[in-house]
């Protein structure tokens, strides 16, 4: 189907058959479903229970029982990993929808009132950008305690400026096709076109940007966590876990290993979805000769 | 031109404002009071009291904002809690570590990162290309301190060429001092060059389908100058920019990355202030490090104009 794409760039079919046939979309849209999947299953199974800690079975290499090894408390290293996973994808999903939910709107009013607003809230934008995120998150995190909840929050805010960004750029070249005049004609306000029709046509600019600071959130959130910042102990976390073989690695360093795949993995799947998505919506923009 | 440099140094200065006013206030909302954390649980509420009065906390939080703000312009943050030195000299005793962390790490990612995406335009849609893009996703893909783990497993433990961490102070000769750095460097820049190939070669390929670029090609220019002289210079205010905004990712990497190699840097002090709840150190290292991506955003914005003439005339 991939023969229909330069005439008819968004009909269903047209779509999915670029999605089918694009490298991208495919391997990124396996890995993140494996890591979905995985942190799906670590609520009703593990292989091993992390909350016992079997001594007798501390720091073991990788073996048939245990896949990845154990830990320095016993623990089974996949089981965390498992864990892990929702743990990190609970954290960057949150701040994505914190960053969605509060910079979509105001992206769009901007756009939609233009004006003093516009410019008073790209102003703020500004403010908010040239704020370094992840050092203002250390110091969030290290003012108001070192917690899952503070991270999310210290990410999140960060997000609201890229997508209010992103939606008004997105916005303001949908607004004067001809759709929307017919739209205004038919006396629809401004509020009700937004909705109805300027976000589902920058919905797949919102997307894209979306696994883009999803997967900027799970290093965000490996490195708060890393440094004692984030999620906290003796719930399993990527970045902890990376900290804890740090003084074991010279004897065990399979520890240091297999957590840092988890979060190179996931990040590349999600970035692949993210570039992915955008070919399959705007081929012309890849594809040039 | 000008007006444009305006703007963006109002905008500049407004942001250090706003950083300045944050900072402070979050350290305001804090739990704790500092002159308790100075005197020991031992202290009488009189002493703590009187201390609160030298150090000024019973004034209006206006005032001592103002207080604070001018010590900042003048780069007196006032005294460590903990360590009853000034801050500013622990900060310049960190910063002779953090800084030259800084730039060896931007000027290796640059170093690698340019070259990579001239390499990979050029060969666009071949084998080549597509092998350093594979690369380069991996890099962006890639946490630095995990990175960084991995290097000094492999060039610290296996192979024993570097250290694994500490710093010998640059007293003990340059070369020991950036052998130490060098690990550290390396992690810091190779997933920052990932990011820059990745964007040199998008602009790269954009400006390779102007008009000028075929000129150049049909008056006989080699491709190699071409792609020098007239592609890479086209293509540079995107990959300033990303660099502009990569030296905030850096600093903040570099607090990071200090940790896992123990160097004593301003990102191993801010670490030790925090479990200290030493929070002058905290929120005055904070604002050095936004004052410092601030200005580099500045001279950043400044370098358009050197790189591209059009924008020094441009009302």
């Amino acid at each position: 189907m991939s023969g229909t794409v330069p005439g008819n760039p968004s009909t269903l079919g047209a779509l999915a058959g670029r999605a089918l046939t694009n490298r991208s979309f495919i391997i990124g849209l396996f890995i993140t479903l494996v890591v979905a999947a995985m942190a799906l299953v670590s609520f009703f199974w593990t292989p091993f229970d992390v909350t016992r800690l079997i001594v007798a079975d501390r720091m073991q290499p990788p073996s048939s029982a245990h896949w990845f090894g154990t830990d320095h408390f016993g623990r089974d290293v996949l089981s965390m990993i498992m864990i892990g996973a929702r743990n990190s994808i609970a954290v960057a999903l949150v701040a994505v929808g914190i960053g969605m939910g509060v910079g979509v709107p105001l992206g769009c009013w901007a756009a939609a009132r233009g004006g003093w607003i516009d410019e008073a809230l790209m102003r703020f934008n500004d403010l908010i950008f040239a704020f370094p995120a992840l050092l203002s998150a250390i110091m969030i995190t290290a003012v108001f305690g070192p917690s899952a909840i503070n991270a999310i929050i210290a990410i999140g805010i960060f997000n609201i400026p890229v997508f209010a960004r992103v939606a008004r750029a997105g916005a303001l070249s949908i607004w004067p096709r001809e759709y929307i005049l017919a739209a205004r004609a038919a006396g629809k306000g401004k509020a009700r076109i937004t909705v109805e029709h300027i976000i589902p046509n920058i919905a797949n600019l919102l997307l894209v940007q979306g696994t883009i600071q999803f997967a900027l959130g799970i290093l965000a959130e490996a490195a708060l966590s890393y440094v004692g910042l984030g999620t906290q102990p003796p719930m399993p976390s990527w970045g902890r876990m990376l900290f804890d073989a740090q003084t074991v690695m010279i004897v065990a360093p399979w520890l240091a290993l297999f957590p840092g795949c988890a979060i190179l993995l996931t990040v590349l799947g999600l970035n692949l979805l993210g570039d992915g998505i955008s070919d399959i919506f705007d081929p012309r923009a890849r594809r040039r000769p | 031109m000008t007006a444009y440099l305006l703007k963006r140094l109002l905008i500049g200065a407004a942001t250090l404002v706003v950083a300045s006013v944050v900072v402070f206030l979050m350290l305001e909302v804090v739990p704790g009071d500092p002159a308790r954390v100075m005197l020991g649980m031992n202290a009488s509420e009189a002493q703590v009291e009187l201390l609160r009065d030298q150090m000024g906390l019973n004034q209006p939080l206006i005032v001592r904002y103002l207080d604070w703000a001018r010590g900042l312009l003048s780069l007196d943050f006032g005294k460590s809690y903990t360590y009853s030195v000034p801050v500013i000299d622990l900060v310049k005793e960190r910063f002779v570590v953090s800084f030259p962390l800084a730039i060896i790490a931007l000027a290796l990612s640059t170093l690698i990162a340019i070259p990579i995406g001239l390499f990979a335009a050029a060969r666009r849609g071949r084998a080549g290309d597509t092998a350093a893009m594979a690369v380069a996703q991996i890099g962006v893909a890639m946490p630095n301190f995990w990175f960084a783990l991995l290097l000094v497993y492999v060039f610290a433990v296996w192979l024993r060429l570097v250290p694994a961490g500490g710093f010998p102070g640059w007293g003990a000769g340059a070369w020991p001092a950036l052998k130490a750095l060098v690990l550290p460097a390396v992690a810091l820049a190779l997933p920052q060059a990932a990011i820059l190939a990745r964007v040199t070669r998008a602009a790269l390929v954009e400006v390779l389908g102007e008009d000028y670029i075929r000129t150049a090609r049909a008056k006989g220019m080699p491709m190699r100058a071409v792609m020098w002289r007239h592609a890479l210079r086209n293509a540079l205010i995107p990959v300033l920019t990303i660099m502009g905004l990569q030296f905030a990712f850096l600093l903040a990497g570099t607090i990071i990355i200090e940790n896992v190699f123990y160097l004593p840097g301003l990102g191993r002090l801010v670490f030790q202030a925090i479990t200290q709840r030493d929070l002058i150190v905290v929120e005055s290292v904070v604002m050095l490090l936004v004052a410092a991506v601030i200005v580099v955003n500045l001279l950043v914005d400044l370098s358009y104009a050197l790189v591209d003439p059009r924008l020094r005339t441009r009302q």
